[in-house]
């Protein structure tokens, strides 16, 4: 039996959905009210350069044609020019993209270490200590806006008890880590609400599967039955809201980027938006929804690995 | 069919109570019957009945939390102790290796995730320490033996992939793996189609017979119970209200209830309109005084509900009944009979 | 055996159970977060409105004989700002703005969103693909950052973030509400009402939108804590509201650069985020519990 057996049809539309970013990337620039040309070089205005700028972007020419030449100018790797920076706009979002990367991976590790044991407990557990406690809990950290929780952290573990720095990205692997935890467990917090509640609905449903009386018949020790049975059955539930709201929360990095002034890709974005740098916005809308769709394809993939009824190949 | 043989496993005034937040429902409420080795018995009764919830309670499988229970259910090659309230580790080592169970609905009664090898695999080892190979081969002709083709092949195969026939006896295999004396098959064939429900059924008689183990069958279907079984048990409102030999409670019922529920069965020389029993059974949770059946019994005097219910000896040979009347009823039976078919 | 039983230990024990159970569930207790959440909405709605009552001090007058002055100052209850504004007028006038964004936002796309979504799920076939996959397409970007980039396009402003919003938010809405009503479809009450030859239109709105509506409208709670948040974020980055509007977010921003000294300053304009977002977040539960009454 193929676990997976979605994969060539997973893949072709993982690559429809790619054109389809680079079409909303593309029309991006063209809600620009006024003209784009005068937009993207502000200051730097000079007639050649608009002309340049005109034939660049082919605004003279057929809506596809334009679209063409952005798909090309893409394949090359070719993000657009920053006129802000004066350079490739590849270039200076290659140089933003590495603290941006470690926060995503770091604060995914950290949500899944403090909801998973969490979430199974309260829903083994249920209206027990745990369960309450973090019920409380994590409906006042949703409430929470992301960055304001984070300087909420600061204002702790930085300023109070200097704990953690403030802000920076660090030098060396375990640098990052130490640099990186208090943006990290902020973004983790957030994600954490939901994974909580949804193991702990899973492991309910679950433990009430007629499945467990059979594990049970058979004699084998609880301990077996909890982490073979229900363990493993209640993470699918998990792994599939994973990958929804990492996505989501990739969102969160542009703001706790922010709030711990890391030279990452969110700062980046939010900082061309000022300085209207419009193809370095473009090239980082682009960027992080080509990540999204990465992960979600990813997220498929460890699904279908531990649910062999996912990756079969259903006839639509 | 065999006789009477020494006892095995003896439940005594078993009482499931459960919370719910409508008030406490009576599921059990003073069952009490004796299974001896060797012996088929089959429990009997509508939905709702408490025949699932006697079994659950036997193998410690009830929830904890809301649930309480009172009586003695006691295995006796284990002594003359009740497992009812044993420990966790008491009834771990009682689990599998001597009472075993299978459960009505096989689609949902295995783990999806695993495949079938690994979950026979893991019943096989439950018990014993044996090699992994071991396990495997063991695993295999227990597949076999259940009636599997291509045993070895399929116990690579997900749960899914299997027909629902296929999974019960995949269920059976689980159960027998650790060999245990006594197996509790809760409505075994009640999802499955009438063709492979006989299949069921003759192979859990042909394994009954081949290792002397013993067997509660519970349905709610009495044909299926009289095919199978040595001695019988009704269950009403969570009461036994008949008990005794299968022959004995099929030809000569005592009970109304038994008696109505053989009319209710469609006979092939029978023309006209299926009987059915009126009305639909009690609150399980404001229990009405005096006999249950009564507000549904065609032979109900007022008198019925004001006695407080106990079983009767009627006939011969241990047949017991819930009834007052049961006499009457016997001896006017065929008189009411011969009434009935002349007015239908 | 008579419905009077003795009261023997198994008894009271079972009373006792029964009670235990009966609690997590009880009708007040399930009404109880709604109750809670919506009192809370209510004082926040009606502390924004009648700001000019509560507060005698303007959210823009500028004090620079008293700037960053701590909680209980006299006269100024929640301390002043770094311009000796009055922090508890600026944040209950700053309660106005936001509470307008999560109403307007919310409304209107819990309103279009769903609408797109019963149409797609009833009429099914190309229109239904199609529209599928816009949703798709949409899901493919981090939420904030499409925001972001088309606030970056339009320019930044109130009524920009309101567009932003609605151009974005409708597709969880729809994706929802398709789903419902693709199983909604082959339901009994469906099927009944087509045979007796109901016209499309009053098949979904009559029908299988009162059925429904109940999950959309739980979740529009949800967006409408998260509309809250967005909108502070994006006025935390300064792409929000512009000033000198006082709002939530944009004040959080302005606090942090006194963070050693002030803690206030970006301290309670936050507890204000998360006193509505709680208030939101409990009524969406307690609708749940409510609407969903019948099931464990």
């Amino acid at each position: 039996m193929n676990r997976f057996g979605m994969l060539p049809r997973r893949l072709l539309h993982t690559v429809i959905v790619l054109f389809g970013i680079t079409l909303v990337t593309f029309f991006l620039l063209r809600l620009i009210p006024g003209d784009p040309a005068l937009a993207i070089l502000g200051s730097s205005y000079t007639h050649t350069r608009a002309v340049a700028i005109d034939n660049f972007l082919g605004l003279n020419k057929p809506i596809w044609t334009q679209y063409g030449q952005y798909m090309d100018r893409l394949f090359h790797g070719n993000l657009g020019f920053s006129f802000f920076y004066d350079e490739s706009a590849t270039v200076v979002i290659r140089q933003h993209i590495a603290p941006t990367v470690f926060l995503v991976i770091y604060s995914a590790v950290l949500a899944a270490i403090i909801s998973m044991p969490i979430g199974f407990i309260s829903g083994l557990r249920r209206g027990g200590a745990v369960d309450q406690s973090s019920r409380v809990f994590f409906t006042l950290s949703f409430a929470m806006p992301a960055f304001w929780l984070g300087i909420i952290l600061i204002l702790i573990f930085s300023v109070k008890l200097p704990v953690f720095p403030i802000s920076g990205f660090g030098s060396g692997f375990v640098g990052h880590l130490y640099y990186l935890f208090l943006p990290a467990l902020t973004i983790s917090l957030g994600f954490s609400t939901v994974l909580v509640r949804s193991l702990r609905a899973a492991t309910i449903a679950t433990l009430q599967a007629e499945f467990i009386d059979t594990a049970r018949m058979k004699g084998i020790r609880w301990r077996r039955v909890l982490w073979r049975h229900v363990f493993r059955n209640s993470v699918l539930a998990v792994v599939a809201v994973y990958g929804v709201n990492l996505a989501y929360l990739i969102g969160g990095t542009v703001l706790v980027e922010n709030v711990f002034s890391l030279p990452g890709l969110g700062s980046l974005l939010v900082s061309s938006v000022s300085d209207r740098d419009y193809p370095v916005v473009q090239g980082v809308t682009l960027l992080f929804a080509v990540l999204i769709v990465l992960i979600n394809l990813f997220t498929d993939l460890a699904q279908a690995a531990l649910d062999p009824r996912v990756g079969q190949e259903i006839g639509t | 069919m065999s006789a009477l043989g020494t006892p095995l496993l003896t439940v005594r005034d078993l009482h499931t109570y459960l919370a719910t937040v409508q008030g406490v429902v009576r599921a059990v409420d003073g069952v009490s019957f004796t299974v001896h080795e060797a012996e088929v018995l089959g429990i009997v009764g509508e939905s709702g009945c408490g025949k699932t919830v006697t079994c659950r309670t036997i193998m410690g499988l009830m929830p904890a939390r809301s649930v309480h229970t009172e009586g003695e259910v006691i295995y006796h090659p284990r002594g003359e102790g009740s497992l009812l309230g044993a420990s966790e580790d008491v009834m771990r080592t009682v689990r599998g290796a001597h009472l075993a169970m299978i459960f009505q609905d096989p689609m949902t009664a295995l783990n999806p995730v695993l495949n079938i090898g690994d979950q026979l695999i893991e019943a096989v080892r439950a018990h014993d320490r044996c090699s992994a190979a071991e396990a495997r081969t063991r695993a295999i002709s227990l597949l076999d033996r259940v009636g599997i083709p291509a045993a070895s092949r399929r116990m690579r195969d997900y749960p899914f992939q299997f027909s629902g026939g296929m999974l019960q006896r995949a269920l059976i295999a689980i159960a027998l793996a650790s060999s245990p004396r006594l197996l509790l098959a809760d409505e075994p064939t009640t999802s499955l189609d009438v063709i492979i429900q006989d299949q069921i059924l003759c192979l859990l008689l042909e394994l009954q017979r081949d290792t002397g183990m013993s067997m509660i069958l519970v349905s709610h279907d009495l044909a299926v119970i009289s095919e199978m079984c040595d001695k019988i048990i009704v269950m009403y409102a969570g009461q036994v209200v008949e008990e005794g030999t299968a022959a004995d409670v099929i030809s000569a019922p005592r009970h109304p209830y038994t008696h109505a529920l053989l009319e209710a069965l469609p006979q092939a020389e029978q023309r006209g309109q299926l009987r059915n029993i009126s009305g639909s059974p009690p609150s399980l949770i404001n229990v009405p005084d005096g006999c249950r059946f009564a507000p549904r019994c065609r032979f109900t005097t007022p008198e019925c509900l004001n006695w407080e219910t106990t079983l009767v000896a009627a006939g011969e040979r241990d047949h017991a009944a819930r009834c007052w009347r049961h006499q009457e009823i016997a001896e006017g039976q065929e008189a009411w009979q011969r009434s009935d078919s002349a007015s239908a | 055996m008579s419905a009077m039983w003795a009261a023997s230990p198994s008894e009271l024990l079972m009373r006792a159970a029964t009670k235990a159970a009966g609690r997590q569930r009880s009708v007040v207790r399930r009404r109880f977060t709604l109750i809670i959440g919506l009192v809370m909405l209510a004082i926040a709605i009606a502390a924004a409105v009648l700001a000019p009552l509560l507060v005698s001090q303007s959210p823009t007058a500028i004090d620079v004989l008293h700037p960053l002055s701590p909680p209980l100052t006299s006269g100024h209850l929640l301390g002043t700002d770094q311009y000796g504004r009055d922090l508890l007028a600026r944040i209950l006038y700053a309660g106005r703005i936001d509470l307008a964004i999560a109403f307007g936002a919310t409304s209107v796309t819990l309103v279009g969103g769903t609408m797109i979504g019963l149409v797609a799920g009833y009429v099914g076939g190309k229109v239904d693909s199609f529209l599928m996959r816009l949703v798709d397409l949409f899901f493919a970007f981090p939420f904030l950052v499409l925001i972001i980039a088309i606030i970056a396009m339009l320019g930044p402003s109130t009524f920009n973030l309101f567009i932003a919003i609605w151009i974005t938010s409708w597709v969880s809405y729809a994706r929802i509400m398709r789903a419902q009503t693709v199983v909604a479809k082959k339901q009994q009450y469906v099927l009944a009402a087509r045979a007796l030859g109901y016209s499309p239109v009053r098949v979904m709105f009559r029908h299988i939108l009162p059925n429904t509506a109940s999950t959309v409208i739980i979740f529009s709670m949800v967006d409408a804590v998260g509309n809250i948040i967005l909108a502070a974020s994006l006025g935390f980055l300064g792409l929000g509201v512009q000033p000198p509007t006082p709002e939530w977010g944009s004040m959080i921003s302005d606090g942090q650069n006194y963070i050693l000294t002030s803690w206030w300053l970006a301290t309670l304009p936050g507890l204000a985020v998360v006193f509505v977002g709680v208030a939101f977040s409990l009524i969406g539960d307690g609708l749940a519990d409510v609407l969903r009454a019948g099931d464990r």
